[in-house]
């Protein structure tokens, strides 16, 4: 299990990271953490002709504080678990990391990483839909933001361009009286998700559901959002039996893929299943919210 | 002779190189010159070889050389059986062995095709993909039914079927229970046992000494002697030109034995060819196809018994997936077929078994060998039997137990190793008491009843097993006190983590009185030692560990007779311990073992006829038959009713190995036999395709435990010594991983009321995913 | 195909290596069979395992996930590093004594990550020390006292 050939590239600079990637299109790959680059090279299942290491580029890294949290690509798991931004502001990131691999994986991958590989099983891309995140893609000759929604397209396929790089990810902050939840079913600690949820619930100032987020990962082609789940918890006051219903219709709106170690059946009664959990929880953690704010 | 060390949870000799990161492993060999192999595994599994074509491989710069089968020549032979099978009678036993290389036909996915030798290991793998492969698609056999099935394909077209052998045992007469049965279970149980997966993978590195006539090979193998005895008989060469090293091995658990893999030959025949020493280390990937499986069996089984749930008979007829070839002979079958028999009376027996040719990888026997899926059977018979006639699952069991004094305790049949399956000692009640108890098992209802309460779903389970272990045919051990007072012995066994190297230290430093840290026990070098069979079968401190203590015993005897003449004193006088001799009660009379292995081998001086020099002796032991391990694990779940996700709360285990050399290392083993039996029952799955194409070859995919899939474990023993050895050891090698499929068959259950609802368990591995599908299907 | 080599310098247990490597070669097999360094192990170089953990600029990380090229001018740990001389680390004798390692594969990437852990970790209970293993795979030992060991170092290091 040893990686084809390839010619390194190692770029100190962002520019000339991009003007790499613009010389050398789909032939090129961005080296990140390399977790989840490295094993699928060592199996020769990719055998990119050019990487690009981006790892000395020090602009890429980093959580920077603002009206919405602005994570650089290059921001490693391990730095996020420890930054007290994202555990006071985004608490369902700092809930999901330890989920992903172990601790030595995570001194390593980095999330534009994980978002650019855009595995649809995994935690992060179904996190930043439920957050409304917004990717920024630069290339050579552009910059742009495209909503998460938009920029996870299909199992290991986004909105990324063959020049662009993934540099930055913003993060709105959530309302006051929002609660959050993030839950999965792995076979073993670490392992990707069988089927995992990322529910958020925002009371209004009447106690009711204002908003509702509810987006699964492991269950789909790509991170999904259960739109009409959601939809259906708005106004009202966030009872079991709501969340049950909103759990059926999340069922009823998927169509899983099955794995090796889970039928499509069971992936879709376990997103069933930890949608009213996580929604339960998350409902029950606006609610202390909205207490303490009072 | 004092007994300092045996008994004594004495710290590993071992430990400190492991430590330190100086041990040296297979791939930490370097040689000068050395090249790398890679091997093409065919990716199809079952399929008539058009091509194999390497001559764009042999373009590529840094490659030395691409074979295949074609190249070989008169090499080109099917291998040898490595273990014959029993002679039972009125048995078929088909023997299709592999070759080193396919040449017409591929028969499982993963069998080697070609061999690439290059400058390096990255190259190697380059040339792989430029050899250009055309293989005809035949259907592939992955059903052991449909295998069997009219008109089915042919693994072996010379056989006219898929039958690779079929053997028949009992005692008693199985008719005679059933009709006078009150009450008779029958059902149909599956049980798959997985890879073995050491975190080491296999490996070879080997140099040949063209000028000298010397063949050197360091091979991850169990059994060292066995593969230079095989090597030179291949080769032509006489045994003492060929050398095989089992440096230390990163886990074995029994697939590292199959003899021959065929980069065991590919590798010495290239090495003779290019005159140039060569390594090939095995990677993850072709583990999962390249190394022996153990995998399933299907079983129809009954159970007859007394309305009071005494059991009166059992028939079991039974499919065994043999893989593409079988050369380990029936090793693990008739493992199932005698294990099955368990702690139980079982007056009337009848047991067939039919071996099956498929297209998946050689199966041959992994920890547990077999014994798993016997154990599986019995214990959910006899569970399915408690709950339908209204018994205690403990209760039953016992009610069933051998008791104490009918040892030796003849089952009138056959065992692996050709002797009749007798127990040599047991007491079997008093392992069930302790397990209870430790469990918590009188309390367990009310503990259950205020979980659920509280909406956390509890259950219990206990399940017995025996194990043969300990067989023949022998091991022999060298013993020498050495002139600087150190004390070397060596024996033809391999090691991977057992612990030999000290237990076989405690035993001869006790003997000759020294400290167990002075003792160097060489292990796997069979320049070292010329005889021995290897490790398996839970055997290497039973057989081996009395070798080395009869040993042991003659230099103590050398020992005392040299010193007596030193003192010129009685032997009752003298005093053997901390590395020197003394005479009793006489204050600094005392003379180094150094002193005396040097006046053994005198320079000048009269020596009496028929002397031998040296403080030194080999001898050999050879146990009568196997001697009988006991056990009964008990075992606390909570089940998600929902997800259907497991946490073990309480893992109790309690065994009887006989005498105990060092407890702490037998914990060791013990507990990490029961994480692979955890592994086997709820975690590890080959999953296979339609066309014989494994579907989670990696370690991301097959899942072993981790630390928090395996529990803290409560440990007991108690000892019934085995009468077969004067040490009265019994191996536990592998008793750990036996009994956890019924176990958490039976703890499920219970933990989600099953048996209320109609749902059985009749399957190892289990999982959430299936636990599901189970409850589905129930409606 | 490009066999283009780059020239490299690391910094592997205090010591400093100037080596040229071809671009694809895995950080492990650098520290193995370039600097000789064959502790550190390799189970299934798909980062799995956890046998051919080292640390990189102080980090434990998978050396089966990183290329050569990448070390440059970086600072690694082996598990050749933790003896100082030939005293063992505390968890190094913890291990002995607790019998934490059998046929000692895996034994490395334990020390490594396990070492760290202890390092930010100085009482850690036996849950947070299981889930801190959780990424190395041991076949042999059923981790148990691989735990005990870890407790063990962790209460004697307190003092
Ligand atoms: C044993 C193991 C277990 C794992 N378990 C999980 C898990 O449970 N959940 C989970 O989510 N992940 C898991 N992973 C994967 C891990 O999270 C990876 O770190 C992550 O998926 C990729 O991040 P990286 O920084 O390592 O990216 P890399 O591996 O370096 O790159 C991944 C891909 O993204 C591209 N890329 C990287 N950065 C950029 C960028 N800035 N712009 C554009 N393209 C870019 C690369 O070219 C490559 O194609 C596991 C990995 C391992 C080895
Ligand atoms: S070898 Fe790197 S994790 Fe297994
Ligand atoms: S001690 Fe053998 S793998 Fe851990």
């Amino acid at each position: 299990m040893k990686p084809a050939s390839f010619k390194y590239i190692l770029a100190r600079t962002l520019d000339d990271a991009l003007a790499a990637k613009t010389e050398h299109g789909d032939e090129a790959r961005f080296l990140a953490g390399g977790q989840s680059l490295v094993p699928t090279m060592n199996f020769r299942l990719a055998q990119p002709a050019i990487l690009i290491d981006i790892n000395p580029i020090a602009a890429l890294s980093g959580v920077r504080d603002g009206a919405s949290i602005r994570i650089g690509a290059l921001t490693r798991y391990r730095m996020l678990e420890a930054d007290p931004l994202i555990a006071a502001r985004q608490p369902i990131l700092r809930e999901a990391l330890p989920h992903i691999a172990h601790p030595q994986i995570r001194n390593r991958g980095t999330l534009g990483g994980n978002l650019a590989h855009a595995d649809p099983a995994s935690e992060m891309p179904a996190i930043m839909l439920a957050l409304g995140a917004r990717m920024r893609l630069q290339s050579a000759a552009n910059d742009r933001w495209v909503d998460a929604n938009d920029f996870f397209v299909s199992a290991m396929e986004t909105a990324l361009r063959p020049d662009e790089m993934l540099t930055e990810i913003d993060i709105p902050d959530s309302p006051p009286g929002t609660g959050t939840c993030f839950m999965e079913v792995a076979r073993r600690q670490g392992d990707f998700a069988q089927a995992g949820v990322a529910a958020i619930v925002t009371l209004g100032a009447d106690g009711k559901c204002g908003g509702v987020r509810l987006a699964f990962c492991g269950v789909a082609e790509r991170p999904f959002h259960a739109d009409a789940a959601a939809q259906s918890l708005i106004g009202g006051d966030g009872s079991d039996d709501s969340f049950r219903q909103a759990a059926e219709l999340a069922m009823a709106a998927l169509n899983p893929p099955g794995s090796t170690h889970a039928s499509a059946g069971y992936q879709r009664h376990l997103a069933g299943v930890l949608a009213r959990r996580a929604l339960t929880t998350a409902h029950a953690r606006a609610t202390t919210e909205v207490r303490r704010d009072h | 002779m004092e007994t300092r060390y045996f008994g004594a949870s004495v710290k590993r000799n071992e430990d400190q190189r492991l430590l330190t990161g100086q041990a040296l492993f297979i791939d930490d060999i370097e040689l000068p010159g050395m090249l790398h192999a890679a091997v093409l595994r065919s990716a199809v599994a079952h399929g008539r070889i058009v091509t194999v074509d390497v001559s764009a491989a042999l373009k590529r710069e840094g490659v030395v050389a691409a074979y295949t089968a074609q190249d070989l020549g008169d090499f080109w032979q099917p291998g040898p059986l490595l273990v014959p099978p029993p002679p039972i009678e009125g048995s078929v036993f088909n023997l299709r062995t592999h070759a080193c290389l396919a040449k017409d036909k591929v028969r499982y996915a993963g069998e080697p095709l070609a061999i690439v030798i290059a400058a390096d290991r990255y190259i190697a793998e380059d040339a792989l993909a430029d050899i250009v492969v055309d293989i005809e698609i035949l259907p592939a056999l992955v059903d052991l039914e449909a295998a069997l099935a009219k008109g089915a394909a042919l693994v072996h077209e010379d056989l006219g079927s898929n039958i690779a052998a079929h053997i028949h045992q009992g005692k008693g007469d199985y008719a005679r229970a059933a009709s006078r049965a009150d009450h008779i279970i029958k059902r149909r149980f599956l049980y798959e046992h997985g890879i073995s997966s050491p975190i080491e993978t296999r490996g070879i590195v080997v140099q040949w000494d063209a000028r000298g006539g010397q063949l050197t090979m360091w091979d991850t193998t169990q059994a060292p002697v066995f593969v230079r005895n095989g090597l030179a008989a291949v080769f032509g060469l006489s045994e003492r030109q060929v050398r095989v090293i089992a440096p230390f091995v990163g886990g074995g658990f029994g697939p590292k034995i199959m003899m021959f893999y065929p980069e065991e030959l590919l590798l010495p025949w290239a090495a003779m060819q290019l005159n140039r020493p060569i390594k090939w280390i095995e990677d993850r990937l072709e583990h999962f196809v390249a190394t022996t499986h153990e995998r399933g069996q299907v079983h129809d089984s009954k159970i007859a018994l007394t309305k009071d749930g005494k059991i009166l008979g059992v028939k079991d007829v039974f499919l065994h997936d043999s893989g593409a070839y079988d050369p380990y002979g029936l090793t693990v079958p008739i493992n199932s077929q005698c294990t099955l028999l368990g702690p139980y009376v079982i007056p009337d027996y009848d047991s067939t078994f039919t071996c099956v040719f498929t297209n998946l990888p050689i199966v041959t026997p992994y920890r547990g060998a077999g014994r798993q899926h016997g154990v599986f059977v019995i214990e959910r018979l006899l569970d399915i039997a408690a709950h339908e006639l209204g018994i205690d699952p403990a209760e039953i069991r016992r009610r069933n137990l051998i008791p104490p004094d009918a040892f030796p305790y003849d089952n009138e049949i056959i065992y692996q190793d050709f002797a009749p399956l007798s127990y040599d000692s047991g007491d079997y009640e008093p392992v069930l008491d302790k397990a209870l108890s430790a469990i918590g098992y009188a309390g367990f209802k009310d503990e259950q009843a205020a979980a659920r309460a509280k909406g956390k779903h509890l259950g219990i389970a206990v399940a017995a097993y025996v194990e043969g272990t300990g067989i023949g045919p022998y091991e022999g051990a060298r013993v020498q006190v050495q002139a600087n007072g150190r004390v070397s012995v060596a024996t033809g066994i391999g090691t991977q983590g057992q612990g030999h190297y000290t237990v076989f230290a405690q035993i001869v430093a006790d003997q000759v009185g020294c400290d167990v840290r002075d003792v160097d026990v060489v292990t796997g070098d069979t320049d070292r030692f010329h005889w021995g069979a290897g490790t398996f079968a839970s055997r290497g401190a039973v057989v081996a560990g009395n070798a080395v203590n009869e040993a042991s015993k003659v230099v103590r005897q050398k020992i005392l007779t040299l010193a007596a003449e030193h003192f010129e004193c009685a032997e009752g006088d003298l005093e053997l311990g901390q590395g020197q001799v003394s005479i009793v009660g006489v204050r600094g009379q005392a003379i180094r073992l150094s002193e005396l292995a040097q006046k053994a081998n005198p320079m000048r001086g009269a020596v009496k006829p028929g002397a031998e020099p040296g403080l030194e002796s080999t001898q050999y032991f050879g146990p009568p038959s196997g001697a009988t391990a006991s056990g009964v694990h008990a075992m606390i779940v909570e089940v998600d009713p929902e997800t259907f996700t497991l946490a073990i709360r309480k893992y109790v285990i309690v065994h009887d190995c006989g005498t105990v050399i060092n407890p702490l290392i037998l914990a060791g083993q013990i507990i990490g036999g029961a994480a692979q039996g955890i592994g086997n029952a709820f975690y590890e799955k080959l999953m296979y395709d339609d066309a014989g194409q494994l579907l989670n070859a990696s370690l991301a995919d097959y899942l072993l435990p981790t630390s928090l899939d395996v529990p803290r474990f409560v440990l007991d023993h108690t000892v019934t010594p085995s009468p077969l050895n004067p040490l009265g050891i019994k191996g536990a090698g592998e008793a750990g991983a036996i009994p956890a499929g019924p176990l958490f068959a039976q703890a499920i259950e219970d933990a989600l009321g099953f048996k209320a609802k109609g749902i059985e368990l009749l399957e190892i591995p289990l999982s959430p995913a299936r636990l599901w599908e189970l409850t589905q299907q129930a409606g | 195909m490009t066999t283009e080599r780059h020239a490299i310098s690391v910094t592997v247990n205090g010591v400093r290596h100037d080596k040229t490597v071809e671009a694809r070669m895995l950080l492990s097999d650098f520290i193995r069979h370039e600097l000789l360094l064959s502790g550190t192990h390799v189970g299934c170089e798909h980062g799995v395992c956890g046998a051919c953990t080292i640390w990189f600029d102080g980090f434990p990380a998978r050396s089966c996930l990183m290329f050569a090229v990448q070390a440059d001018g970086h600072d690694i740990a082996t598990v050749e590093g933790l003896a100082d001389n030939d005293k063992l680390s505390p968890l190094q004798q913890a291990m002995h004594e607790a019998h934490g390692l059998q046929c000692g594969y895996c034994t490395p990437g334990i020390l490594m990550t396990m070492s760290h852990f202890l390092a930010s970790n100085p009482a850690p209970d036996e849950q947070a020390v299981r889930e801190a293993l959780s990424g190395n795979l041991c076949r042999c030992t059923g981790y148990q006292h691989i735990v005990d060991a870890v407790l063990l170092a962790a209460e004697r290091m307190r003092g």
